[in-house]
């Protein structure tokens, strides 16, 4: 009996984190204009829609280019990072750390805010680069969590094995280092790619006039007659996200040590 | 010049010195041993063999060559780790293949010589299994293989049995002493485990305190000790407060207290030992003898290990109670005991 309510409350918790997500693309497949139930036919032809719609295009190409550079950005920031805090013992890492980590807390709106003002200071324009700019600041902190755990998990005693048996410094990085931080990588790139591919905040302030995706679908809201077909889009986000998330958590497990057995 | 020969080589990693002022000297082909507590200064003495730390003063040599600006992977050292240091995105058979990458041998020769290594160390037809699909006592031969497979001029242990269980280590210890008589590499094995370094080791360092306190073969560091803190790291042993009263010519005679007057073989004396100095007379418990006249004392506590038992024997004036090791099951009640002179062995009470 209990275990039923339990079983229930569970499903109901579920329904209540998903159901309006699936919304999205039920309605991207409804063949009318309006949002409204009862749903009245299947067609393809919104995202049929979003195939000729160039500005659409444009703005994702932006958002495309912008989340690959913050990615790799913050990756490579979060690299050195992570492996300085973990590889040598450091005055105020902890400190480091911390501030490093800030930006996560700091609203977003305050965070644009802030950076929109400080680039009118500076007398630099909004561009696609001060969206990077910003992206990076929320960005590292996540590349950073993620490559930690990788290198907490690294026997360095498995670089120096490397050098002992015959390997300079620059093949132990290829041979030893790079195949067991190859995982946390890419799952830091896939993850910061998504996080600056889907911000909209920042992007908002720093763009200028430039759209990046979420930016162009805010847009688009203004003119009921598209909103499906910005749904079909919001569809497609959707499933790229979550297939990109489930990706690079299932590689950042890879190669992850089992206990072993009679050791 | 001895194969290996590290003269005057300190490291202090910027504290109080973790390895001070060490000299040591090596013969080719043999089993050395450096024994000590932890924190006496082994480990780093084995890195800075390996080239991992540079030594702040000194000079350390390998078969006549200068060693100081070697870095680690030009060195003609190869290193069991601890840890073992396993590659765990490489088979077994690419673990041991690594550190040939740059002989640039023939595919034939290279797998070759893997399957020989991989015999050698009885691991035949394992070359495909998953680095995390090996147990402790196979990963330490994985180890070993990937040294041994690059023919080093010296192998270099750190602890390589302290992962492994009790009966394990019995075991791995006889194939290590094996193996090493088979190659013919010199070994040089950290431990602190003294029955590992005595039951191994051509010759035995004991380290303390960032100093080799004394270099001798095993039999020679059990029976003749140089220093207190050597016989009481070696096994178990009495001592007995002394007054060295005479040395004679084949003779010594001191003022034990307790024992009476003895007289001893002179050879017995540690080396600088003078007359009339205070010294420290220590004998193993095997070689103290339950008599029917001598020491009285009473049994004050018994423990029956089968083959033999470990008996504690208080008497009067004395706070500490007698190790005895004696055969058969122990007695209880008063006893006497006697020290056989020629077993008792004179070290400074200096240190």
């Amino acid at each position: 009996m209990k275990n039923r309510a339990l079983f229930s409350y569970a499903l109901a918790y579920l329904a209540f984190l998903y159901v309006p997500v699936l919304v999205l693309p039920v309605f991207s497949f409804n063949n009318s204009e309006f949002i409204a139930f009862p749903l009245s036919g299947f067609t393809t032809r919104w995202y049929g829609a979003l195939a000729g719609d160039t500005a659409m295009q444009h703005a994702l190409g932006n958002s495309l280019k912008v989340g690959l550079v913050t990615a790799l950005l913050s990756t490579l920031l979060g690299l050195t990072a992570a492996k300085a805090v973990t590889h040598y013992r450091l005055r105020g890492a902890g400190a480091a750390l911390g501030f490093i980590s800030l930006p996560l807390f700091i609203p977003d709106i305050v965070l644009g805010i802030s950076l929109l003002l400080l680039l009118g200071a500076s007398g630099l324009p909004l561009s696609l680069a001060a969206v990077v700019l910003g992206h990076m600041l929320v960005c590292v902190p996540f590349a950073l969590t993620v490559l930690i755990a990788r290198f907490e998990g690294f026997d360095r005693n498995l670089e120096e094995a490397s050098a002992d048996l015959g390997e300079d410094g620059w093949m132990t990085f290829w041979r030893v280092t790079l195949p067991l931080m190859l995982p946390g990588i890419v799952a830091s790139l896939l993850l910061t790619f998504i996080t600056s591919f889907d911000e909209f905040l920042v992007a908002y302030f720093l763009s200028g006039t430039e759209a990046t995706l979420p930016i162009y679908i805010w847009g688009q809201l203004r003119f009921p007659e598209r909103l499906p077909m910005v749904l079909a889009l919001g569809a497609i986000i959707l499933t790229a996200s979550v297939g990109l998330v489930v990706l690079a958590e299932y590689i950042r497990n890879l190669g992850v040590k089992k206990p072993m057995v009679g050791a | 010049m001895s194969f290996l020969s590290i003269s005057q080589v300190s490291k202090s990693f910027g504290g109080p010195p973790v390895v001070d002022r060490v000299d040591l000297e090596v013969q080719r082909g043999e089993f050395f041993s450096l024994l000590g507590p932890s924190g006496c200064g082994k480990t780093t003495l084995l890195r800075m063999i390996a080239g991992f730390e540079p030594p702040e003063s000194g000079a350390i040599a390998i078969d006549g060559e200068a060693m100081n600006h070697v870095p680690p992977h030009l060195r003609p050292t190869n290193m069991v780790f601890q840890s073992y240091a396993i590659f765990p995105h490489l088979n077994v058979f690419d673990n041991i293949a690594y550190g040939l990458r740059k002989l640039k041998l023939p595919k034939q020769t290279l797998r070759a010589r893997v399957e020989a290594m991989l015999a050698t160390v009885r691991l035949e037809g394992l070359g495909t299994r998953a680095a995390d699909q090996l147990s402790g006592g196979q990963r330490q031969r994985v180890a070993l293989a990937r040294a041994l497979v690059r023919e080093p001029k010296i192998l270099l242990l750190d602890e390589p049995l302290g992962a492994l269980d009790k009966r394990l280590r019995e075991t791995m210890q006889l194939e290590l002493r094996a193996l090493q008589r088979q190659v013919g590499i010199t070994f040089v094995l950290v431990t602190h485990d003294q029955e590992e370094a005595l039951s191994l080791s051509d010759r035995v360092a004991v380290m303390e305190g960032g100093r080799i306190l004394q270099v001798a073969s095993p039999r020679d560091l059990y029976e003749r000790p140089s220093s207190r803190a050597v016989a009481d790291f070696i096994g178990e042993i009495n001592f007995f407060h002394a007054t060295v009263r005479e040395i004679g010519g084949e003779t010594a005679t001191v003022n034990a207290g307790l024992l009476g007057i003895v007289t001893l073989p002179r050879a017995n004396l540690a080396a600088g030992i003078k007359t009339g100095d205070h010294i420290l007379l220590a004998i193993r418990p095997e070689h103290v003898r339950f008599a029917s006249d001598g020491v009285a004392g009473d049994i004050a506590a018994a423990t029956f290990l089968g083959e033999r038992s470990h008996i504690h024997v208080s008497i009067a004036g004395r706070s500490d109670p007698i190790s005895i090791s004696a055969s058969g099951a122990p007695a209880t009640g008063p006893v006497h005991l006697a020290f056989p002179p020629e077993k008792l062995m004179g070290l400074p009470a200096g240190d």
